[in-house]
This record gives C-alpha cells, structure tokens and sequence, in this order.
C-alpha cells in the first residue's frame, strides 16, 4: 500500500518534470502561434484577434508571402535532392564498408565518415566555400545549386552511413551467400536480399537527412548558388531580420508548419496505441 | 577457406559488395577531406601564395586585435562549457526517465522532444529571443539581449542543443544493467549511493558523447549568438564567418582558414578525448524505426 502511493508519487513527480521541460522546448512555438493571431509587426503586444497575416499569407498577390512559398519550395527542393542523393551514396556506402575485409581501409573510411559529424559545421562550411573558390579558379564554375546540394548531402550523408550500418551488423550475413549459391546475380542478390533487410536503416537515414537540411543554415549561406538570389527559409528569414524584422506572414507560417507537426505527432500517439493493443491482442491469442 | 572456394567457384577476384562503397568513398575524399586540406594550405599562406607564419602572428599576436580575438576564445569556452554543464544537468534526468517503462510506455515522448527540430532553427531562436525579451521585461525589467547578451545566448545554445543531448544520453539509458542497480540497493546503499555508484559509471559514455554532441557545435554555431545577442558577442563561429563572408581583403580567407584550423585542432582533440573514454559509436546511431 504504502509502495504503490509512493510509486504513483514518484510517476507524477516524473511526468511533470518531462512535460515541463517539453513545455519549454515547445514555448518559442506557441508563443509565435499565439502572436500569429494578431496583427502587429513585433510580438509581445496583443493587438486583438485578427487572422489577416494568414489570409495574407495565403493571399497570391501578397509580395512577402510569394517570397516566403518560394522559400520554403526551395528548402524543400534542396532537403529531398539532397536527401536522395545521401541515401543512395550512403546506403551503398555503408553495405561497402560493412564487407570491406581490409582493416586498415575499413577503419579509414569509418574515420572519414565521422569528419562532419564531429567537425564544426562552420568549417565544413568553410572547407567547402574554399574548393569551390578554387573550382571558380580553375574551371570557370560559379556556386550554382549543385554545390548547394553537394553541402548538404556532405552535411548529411554520414548520418545515412551511422543508420544503415546497424541494420547491416544485425543481418544473417549467410543469407547473401545462400542466394548466390540458389543461383541468384550479385545485383539480384543485392536488391532481393540485403537491400529488403535494410530498409528500415535507408528510411531512418533518408528522414534524418531530409530533417538536418530542413534546419541547416550554415552549410547554406557559404555554399547557395551566387546569382538568382537563391533563399532558402534560413537564408530568407536572416535577411529580413537584418533588413525591416521579421515579416509577419513568417508567423503563421511557423504556426502552420507547428500544426502540421502536432499533427503529426497525435498520429504517432494514435498509432503505437493501436500496435500496442494489436500486440497485445495477438500475445493473448499466442498464449 | 570459404572465400576461397566462393571465389573459385562463381571465377571473380574482387569484393563485390566491398567494391559498392567506391562511389561514397570519392565523393568524401572530394568533399570532405581534399577541402581540409585546402584550408591546411591556405592557413599558411600569404596574399600573393607564399608561405608564411603571417596569418597567425596577426591572429594571435598582433596588439590590439588579437586581444580581442584571444578574448572571443575564451568567451566561446565559457559559453560552450556552461551550455554543455547545463544541457547535461538537464537531460540526464529526463532521459532517464524517458528510459524507463513505467513513465514512457511507448518511446514516442522521446520523438517528441526531437519534433520541434522540424521548424528552422532560425525561426525557433528568434521565437525564443522575442519570448525572453517580453518575458524578461516583464518579470525583472530587463531587456536581456543587449544588457545580459551572454546569459540569452546560453540559454539560446541550451534551447537548440537539449535534444542532442538528450538523445545520446537517453540510448545508454536504455541500456542500463537494471539488476545491478538493485543489487546497490538490496546491499544496502542508499539512494544517493545507488546513483552514484551504479547508475552514473554505466551512463559515461552517455554523458561522454552528450558532451561532444553539445560541445562542438555550440563553439561554431555563430547563428544563435548572433541572434541571441542582437549581433553584439561573438564566438569563434562568428570569427570565422566575419573572415570569410563579410571582410574582402586579400589576406581574409587565409586568417579565416587558420581559425578554421584551430577549431578543427580542437575538434580533433576532443575526438581523441572521446576514443580515449570507451569508444562506442551505438549511442548516435539513429533508429527512428
């Protein structure tokens, strides 16, 4: 008796310490949500209820909120290119390292690997402004959307090498030679064998990827493309701050977005909740 | 033995599966390892391409200037240290909560301290500046960015980095010698002592690469201390940055590629710290699935 009071203190003791620092973490959001219902040009003032920063921001005419769906296009643009690119290289990469049989070669490429993961983003953001200039010297190529994409596939492929090689690790490694003896080809045996054990490792790495490009800033400042005025959501809002503040439309947009991901987020509520109860459900039905 | 006949058998020499990393291992040699060396190169060079030890005397010791920039290190020290003690302080409880059962059924609270890392983190800090801004005025009548700039940018580096720390941290949680604890407690050692002795030397990795994942970027990410103090402190990021984006003269990106040295002296430092503390990579594998 005198357990389970202090058990059930002990469990409120816990979810209020985890909630309070989630409400923490998640008070610049509601704040900006909260301020997005009203129209002034800085927060902290309420000025009444008003939803014109969202019709404006839905307005196709309004200038701010052209250049803030351009924006976000663009950051999307670069997330999924990047992202792509990464899992392929890495994924291969990673079922590469996972059977080189030479140690030394094995241990460097790990090593390799680890560089931008540990390094200062600055300075791979430097190293690369600094090839690229010798590029420009060379070859005549100017910083275009390549070299945007190259950044962040450096930025994020080491994260789909870390993802996929556990999965590598924990497979039978008979299995591929089992389907070269049953007569498959190397590649049939590649695509039908390994990559099917690896794809939760590739989807990890792809969504880890797609989330670091989302939030990159600096990798993006030293390597976007010179001309066009190329902006990502990062690059757009450090200009508008150093220009007339932020816009705005620029909150409801977070709001939305905010949404978008507390939707999300209900959904992977919803979700275990159903798997664990299909869980439990069919271990009642094993017993 | 094996291999040997396998080889024999299907008549080929080489590694298949060995031989599909060939297109990941050019493009890091190219773009992560060839720019290193660039900056190497250009750290000890002058205007013109010779060689020269100029860059750094006018670094580090030059007068008035490099008072200044020796005063930015250490800030960036200060700044990263206390960001790394308190996001410590912070996260080790709560992952291990989140690392137990009975308080985090279904690992989905530990996604959602990871979600808010969905929206910009430019946006996010800016949200959390304008938040402390009004807070602060109201509460202490400060205006906390330009009279405390160093306190919002800690606590700026603190909001950014938690989840990193966090993560880390909570993964050696979760694998916890659970029976060693109780075997602390059932011999008598009281909580305190359980803590200490069982549970604190099984999380050091943990804590070990909490520490880098903390550490290191708050020394370089120049974004949350500009914007945490309205562009008035610096940190050796901002260095960097200033060297290479905004200065043009001839000598800039030479200076600028031996801060970038420096940084990467102590990024290879803390590497070796960490290898020399039990060399686990597990911790900051992802398994989103």
């Amino acid at each position: 008796m005198v357990n389970k009071r202090k058990d059930l203190i002990k469990k409120i003791f816990a979810k209020v310490a985890i909630y309070f620092v989630l409400l923490l973490m998640y008070a610049p959001l509601i704040y900006i949500t909260v301020f997005s219902f009203t129209k002034v040009k800085t927060t902290g003032v309420w000025n009444g209820f008003n939803l014109s920063n969202y019709t404006d921001l839905f307005n196709a005419k309004n200038k701010t909120a052209q250049a803030i769906w351009k924006a976000a296009g663009n950051t999307m643009l670069v997330a999924i290119v990047a992202g792509l690119i990464s899992t392929v290289l890495g994924t291969f990469g990673a079922i590469g390292i996972h059977n080189i049989r030479n140690r030394h070669l094995k241990s460097s490429l790990n090593f390799v690997t680890q560089i931008p993961i540990v390094n200062a983003e600055i300075v791979t953001a430097v190293s690369l402004l600094v090839l690229f200039a010798f590029f420009k010297n060379t070859f005549g190529i100017n910083k275009n959307f390549m070299t945007l994409v190259i950044g962040h596939v450096v930025l994020t492929l080491p994260y789909v090498v870390i993802s996929v090689i556990p999965k590598l690790e924990q497979m039978d490694p008979s299995l591929y030679e089992a389907a070269l003896d049953l007569g498959a080809t190397r590649t049939q045996a590649l695509w039908k064998v390994i990559i099917p054990e690896i794809v939760p490792g590739i989807l990890t790495g792809f969504m880890l990827s797609v989330t670091l490009s989302l939030d990159d800033f600096v990798i993006t400042e030293f390597t976007k493309p010179e001309s066009g005025n190329f902006e990502t959501i990062s690059i757009y809002v450090d200009n508008q701050l150093s220009k007339s503040g932020i816009p705005q439309q620029m909150r409801a947009f977070t709001a939305i977005l905010f949404a978008v991901i507390l939707i999300v987020m209900v959904g992977m509520f919803v979700k275990t909740r159903i798997d664990n109860n299909r869980l439990k459900a069919s271990s009642y039905k094993g017993d | 033995m094996e291999e040997a006949i396998g080889r024999k058998k299907r008549g080929f020499a080489f590694n298949f599966r060995a031989s599909l990393c060939i297109p990941f291992g050019v493009f890091m040699a190219l773009f992560v390892v060839l720019p290193l060396f660039i900056i190497v190169y250009y750290a000890f060079r002058d205007g013109d391409g010779g060689f020269t030890f100029q860059n750094w005397a006018s670094l580090f010791a030059d007068g008035e200037n490099s008072k200044v920039n020796w005063g930015i290190i250490g800030m960036t020290f200060v700044i990263a240290a206390s960001t790394t003690i308190i996001c410590i302080l912070i996260a080790y409880p709560i992952a291990y909560l989140l690392a137990n059962k009975k308080y985090n059924k279904n690992k989905v609270l530990v996604y959602i301290f990871l979600l808010p890392m969905w929206i910009n983190f430019v946006i996010r800090t800016i949200g959390l500046k304008e938040l402390l801004n009004s807070l602060t005025s109201v509460l202490f009548d400060w205006d906390i960015t330009s009279e405390h700039p160093y306190i919002s940018i800690v606590i700026g580096m603190v909001y950014d980095y938690l989840p990193f720390a966090i993560l880390p941290l909570y993964n050696q949680m979760l694998k916890l010698d659970k029976s060693q604890i109780e075997a602390a407690a059932d011999l008598g050692a009281n909580p305190a002592q359980v803590f200490m002795k069982a549970i604190v030397p099984q999380t050091i990795p943990g804590i070990v690469s909490a520490a880098m994942m903390t550490f290191m970027p708050t020394m370089s990410s120049y974004v949350i201390a500009d914007k945490m103090s309205e562009n008035s402190k610096f940190i050796i990021g901002s260095l960097i940055q200033g060297y290479f984006i905004k200065r043009t003269d001839d000598v800039s990106s030479n200076i600028g590629s031996v801060l970038s040295l420096v940084m990467l002296m102590i990024v290879g430092v803390s590497m070796l710290a960490q290898k020399a503390f039990d060399k686990k990579t597990e911790e900051r594998k992802g398994n989103l699935w």
